[in-house]
């Protein structure tokens, strides 16, 4: 059930060193890669289907065409390393077992693109995952994959590594490339979008680690062999980070359109104890919460999730069990974007701390019975208001778990305590 | 009904406090192997502004923290004014504005870990340890601190411990943690 194209090499020893990648083949996609059209390597990715993997699902070759060809100032590609939505961990499989696959990637993206600087912008808590892309970056300069005249080549490309230092804003594009510039990690209105003004002013592509770990792979076996997995509309595979009570939490990487009761019962081993699913929350916790009558049927792909009413994300799957009190969970997901929002949007700055206040006293048992239409009306105001979608990601949980878990919300109404579960976590 | 709990300014950034930093109580400059890496740093970005979290980071990594009289120096090497890096130190989480224990013991409280009982794990750190969140021990050889998820939700619950992630936590593996760390100490 699972189709391993990103994730073959996991299990072979090493599997992080050249010695290792390049006997499996890799960098030949590379070779292939520069021996053609700039353009027509972009027209093949464009083929592929690939779409972004890192939350948005923007369309990858389209992404690239959207660069201007002539640009006064360099142009530049960002890694996005930043993995920071919770329930998300495959980058860090990637950065930690196929590093050079990064690397090969982000040679071909720049190739194709013409550029000739990549930042990986990567979040500052990964102390392995670090060590491993750098001395990836390291080796690939010295068997000249990296620096001037690449393979003997007219093309030359430099890459640098950029550790952030916690802020998970920092992962939207443009909080990236102003944390890149040096700054606070706070959101640029758009447009312009980075592929005209991005970094240090100049055309910028950003790309998420899976999508650049999956154009090696594209480039070396073909477009059409690409689409032979997945769905017509999703094609190709999909690395999901299944985590919570599961029997066997970790990385999968399924095709597109694997009905998600594969993904959690036979892969991950279903539920611990025996017990029963309560909800899913099948794309990071931005992404609308499923009933488990609802993701028991979903398909994971981004057209079926988006006809059941969420969306794949970046394939960060919660599951959440039957002994789970779902206002406990929306506190604990609220707090976070409170946390986390940036301050200069009023509708997510304020919105934001209204709802971890909220939820909070609703799970502490001294909420009131307006509370539930309260926060649906303040998540109104929070969607399409804002400069980036941390408030959209802050809300949609908050307006699915309150509509679909509406009576574990009311019963906490003068309840005195969480009716559910004893104990309370502080905020 | 509850009155909401006074504004919380850890949680609201508009409400944090006007940056505090402690001071070093000595003055600050960077050694000739940073000076180095600082000019290694501007060949790699277009501006010199652009240095500003790696050189940070080349301070951390020495001191364990950011301090005051820091500001200044990398203000200088950036060309920018010191409110800038005094903004950039005090949005970024990692950022230490005082010493930690040599051991900063991060445990994640987002939602896969509380699911698989970090709350609980919680409690036991601050029993075992004797200080709340924020806190060192006496011996200065621990610090605690509550952080969100680090990408590391399949070994649930789990902590950070300096650079290296470390689950799935119970109590048993909590007790070996620390007389490890403990027997291992400087
Ligand atoms: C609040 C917020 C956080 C984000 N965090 C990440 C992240 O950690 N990693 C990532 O790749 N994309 C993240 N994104 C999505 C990026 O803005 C961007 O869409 C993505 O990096 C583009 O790459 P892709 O097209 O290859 O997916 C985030 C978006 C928002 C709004
Ligand atoms: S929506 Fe929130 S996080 Fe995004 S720019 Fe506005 S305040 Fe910052
Ligand atoms: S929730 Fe703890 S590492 Fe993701």
């Amino acid at each position: 059930m699972e189709v391993k194209l990103l994730t073959a090499r996991f299990g072979t020893p090493e599997s992080w060193s050249i010695a290792s990648y390049e006997k499996s083949g890799g960098y030949q996609a590379l070779r292939k890669a520069l021996r053609m059209d700039p353009d027509a390597v972009t027209e093949e990715v464009k083929k592929s289907g690939l779409r972004g993997r890192g939350g948005a699902g923007f369309p990858t070759g389209m992404k690239w065409s959207f660069v201007p060809k002539e640009s006064k100032l360099p142009k530049y590609l960002c890694v996005n390393a930043d993995e920071s939505e919770p329930g998300t961990f495959k980058d860090r499989y990637l950065l930690e077992l196929d590093p050079h696959a990064i690397v090969e990637g982000i040679v071909i993206t720049c190739f194709a693109v013409g550029i000739h600087h990549a930042y990986i912008y990567i979040r500052g808590e990964f102390g392995l995952p670090y060590r491993r892309i750098q001395s990836a970056v390291e080796e690939a300069y010295s068997k000249g994959y990296l620096g001037k005249a690449i393979l003997g080549t007219g093309f030359d490309l430099e890459v640098t590594i950029h550790r952030g230092a916690g802020a998970y804003i920092c992962g939207e594009e443009t909080g990236l490339i102003e944390s890149l510039e040096g700054k606070k990690g706070q959101p640029r209105i758009k447009p312009p979008f980075p592929a005209v003004v991005g970094v240090f002013g100049g055309p910028t592509v950003v790309n998420n680690v899976e999508t650049i770990a999956a154009v090696p792979w594209i480039l070396g076996h073909g477009a059409d062999a690409y689409r032979k997995h997945g769905t017509e509309k999703s094609p190709g595979t999909k690395l999901f980070s299944v985590s919570g009570p599961v029997v066997r939490p970790g990385v999968y990487e399924i095709p597109l359109g694997l009905p998600l009761r594969s993904l959690v019962n036979d892969l991950c081993g279903g539920i611990r104890g025996g017990k029963r699913m309560k909800a899913n929350i099948p794309g990071g916790s931005s992404v609308p919460v499923l009933t488990a009558e609802e993701a028991l049927a979903v398909n994971l792909d981004y057209e079926s999730l988006a006809a059941a009413g969420t969306m794949l994300g970046s394939g960060g799957m919660i599951v959440i069990d039957e002994d789970t009190c779902m206002v406990w969970a929306l506190m604990i997901i609220e707090k976070f974007y409170a946390h986390e929002s940036c301050g200069q949007c009023t509708p997510c700055r304020e919105g934001t701390g209204w709802l971890k206040q909220l939820v909070a006293r609703l799970e502490n048992g001294g909420g009131s019975p307006g509370d539930m239409e309260k926060i649906l009306s303040i998540t109104r105001n929070m969607i399409g208001t804002t400069i980036c979608v941390l408030s959209d990601a802050a809300a949609m949980p908050a307006a699915s778990f309150v509509t679909k878990f509406r009576s574990e919300f009311d019963s906490h109404v003068g309840a005195g305590r969480c009716p559910i579960r004893r104990a309370t976590v502080g905020v | 009904m509850q009155p909401f709990e006074k504004p919380d300014p850890a949680h609201n950034p508009q409400l944090r406090e006007p940056c505090a930093i402690a001071k070093l109580g000595r003055p600050f400059a960077f050694t000739p192997t940073e000076e180095e890496r600082i000019d290694w740093l501007f060949t790699r970005y277009p501006t010199r502004h652009a240095a500003c979290l790696p050189i940070l980071w080349l301070i951390q990594k020495r001191l364990g923290w950011v301090p005051a009289e820091a500001i200044p120096a990398v203000a200088e090497k950036c060309g920018v004014p010191e409110s800038q890096i005094y903004a950039v130190v005090s949005f970024y989480t990692m950022f230490n504005r005082a010493p930690v224990g040599q051991y900063h013991l991060q445990i994640c409280t987002n939602l896969s870990c509380q699911l698989m009982g970090a709350e609980h794990m919680l409690d036991c750190l601050r029993r075992k340890l004797d200080i709340d969140l924020g806190q060192t021990t006496a011996d200065g050889l621990f610090t605690l601190s509550e952080v969100e998820c680090l990408a590391a939700c399949e070994m649930a619950p789990m902590i950070q411990v300096n650079e290296d992630f470390v689950g799935p936590l119970d109590e048993k593996g909590l007790d070996a943690l620390l007389s490890r760390l403990r027997s291992e100490a400087r």
